[in-house]
């Protein structure tokens, strides 16, 4: 299925170059990450070098070059969220999934990433997973937060 | 094609209007430093070295001269206090990273740069894009181009387009200020196809 979404996308923008970001976006959220062998199939479909494809692909971090899990964890560790236990929140969230920001779970289910400053000072610390909001976070409500996911 | 006059150091010089200022100086026979220009290569104003000052309509500004286009009237000043400065510490930065090239050797020596004022980081990759770029618009084959972005921003060579074209062609060892190109090079052949690369 994953396979047949990502040829539609290639399909869909096959001999424009100028849509090279346009293609690895969808692609990016279609599987979660840019496998070489898609990017040389991406580069090759719309007329771009794969040099060109690789540049874009590593530059953005919108984009991974490795597998990434199926729910992304943000923990804000800018300075609103700092105050108030962002680095314990952290702390225990790498205790959790035994992640380092960054690194993803051999079973693909999470990828932890920090940020500075997500943007929702007025409830941190706050835990961010695949885009949802979980503020006032105590190091305490993480393991039932992250239950929620499988 | 249409012509300017500019005055470059007190001295009036023709160009056509489609030149830049150093391609302007060039013709003049007047020098100024350059690290990432190329004749054959789009203008690219990467190294910063061809930096001069330009005084138009009264105001007085520090531009790039590969990427600046000549107007009518500019006076230009390759070699002020300002710009020798400027160039010297590009140098110092430069010479970090690369400690030991001889076009950035000769370039200390001229604007008396301290090769040690700057901490090694010895990546000896200026990041001048003249293999990139050579590789890109004079071969047409794309098969060394950038990864990733700021500090971690390196050139590298794309196994797949390396192992059919460089064994044969190995013109941007040529270009490159530093011998790095090489070294990438021969990193990519030894991890990603050790055979040669002829096939």
């Amino acid at each position: 299925m994953c396979e047949q979404a990502v040829n539609a996308i290639i399909e869909n923008y096959r001999g424009k170059p100028e849509a090279l970001i346009h293609a690895l976006t969808e692609i990016q959220h279609e599987l979660n990450w840019l496998p070489r062998e898609v990017l040389a199939e991406v580069a090759a479909a719309l007329g771009v070098p794969l040099a060109q494809a690789i540049q874009i692909a590593s530059f953005y971090k919108v984009f991974s070059l490795t597998p990434k899990g199926r729910h992304e964890l943000h923990v804000c560790t800018g300075m609103t969220c700092h105050l108030r236990g962002g680095d314990k929140l952290l702390a225990k969230v790498e205790a959790v999934t035994g992640l380092k920001p960054g690194e993803t779970d051999a079973a693909g289910r999470f990828t932890l990433e920090r940020g500075s400053c997500l943007g929702s000072c007025s409830i941190g610390p706050e835990l961010i997973v695949d885009g949802k909001h979980h503020g006032r976070m105590t190091p305490e409500q993480v393991e039932a937060v992250l239950d929620q996911y499988s | 094609m249409s012509e300017v006059t500019l005055t470059i150091n007190d001295r009036e010089v023709t160009a056509e209007a489609a030149m830049s200022v150093l391609e302007a100086a060039r013709q003049a026979g007047i020098p100024i430093p350059t690290l990432c220009h190329h004749d054959r290569l789009e203008a690219y104003g990467g190294c910063r070295l061809c930096i001069v000052e330009v005084e138009s309509r009264g105001k007085i500004n520090h531009v790039v001269s590969c990427t600046y286009p000549v107007e009518q009237g500019l006076a230009v000043r390759t070699r002020t206090e300002t710009v020798d400065r400027i160039r010297r510490v590009l140098v110092e930065e430069l010479m970090a990273h690369a400690p030991d090239s001889p076009e950035l050797k000769a370039l200390a020596e001229e604007y008396g740069a301290d090769r040690n004022r700057f901490g090694k980081e010895p990546i000896f990759c200026v990041m001048c894009g003249l293999c990139v770029r050579y590789c890109a618009e004079i071969k047409g084959e794309h098969a060394v181009g950038f990864i990733e972005n700021g500090p971690r921003r390196e050139i590298s060579f794309i196994p797949e387009r390396a192992a059919e074209v460089c064994w044969d062609c190995q013109e941007c060892f040529t270009v490159c200020p530093t011998s790095y190109a090489q070294a990438a090079y021969l990193l990519a052949k030894g991890l990603a196809f050790p055979d040669g690369g002829r096939s």
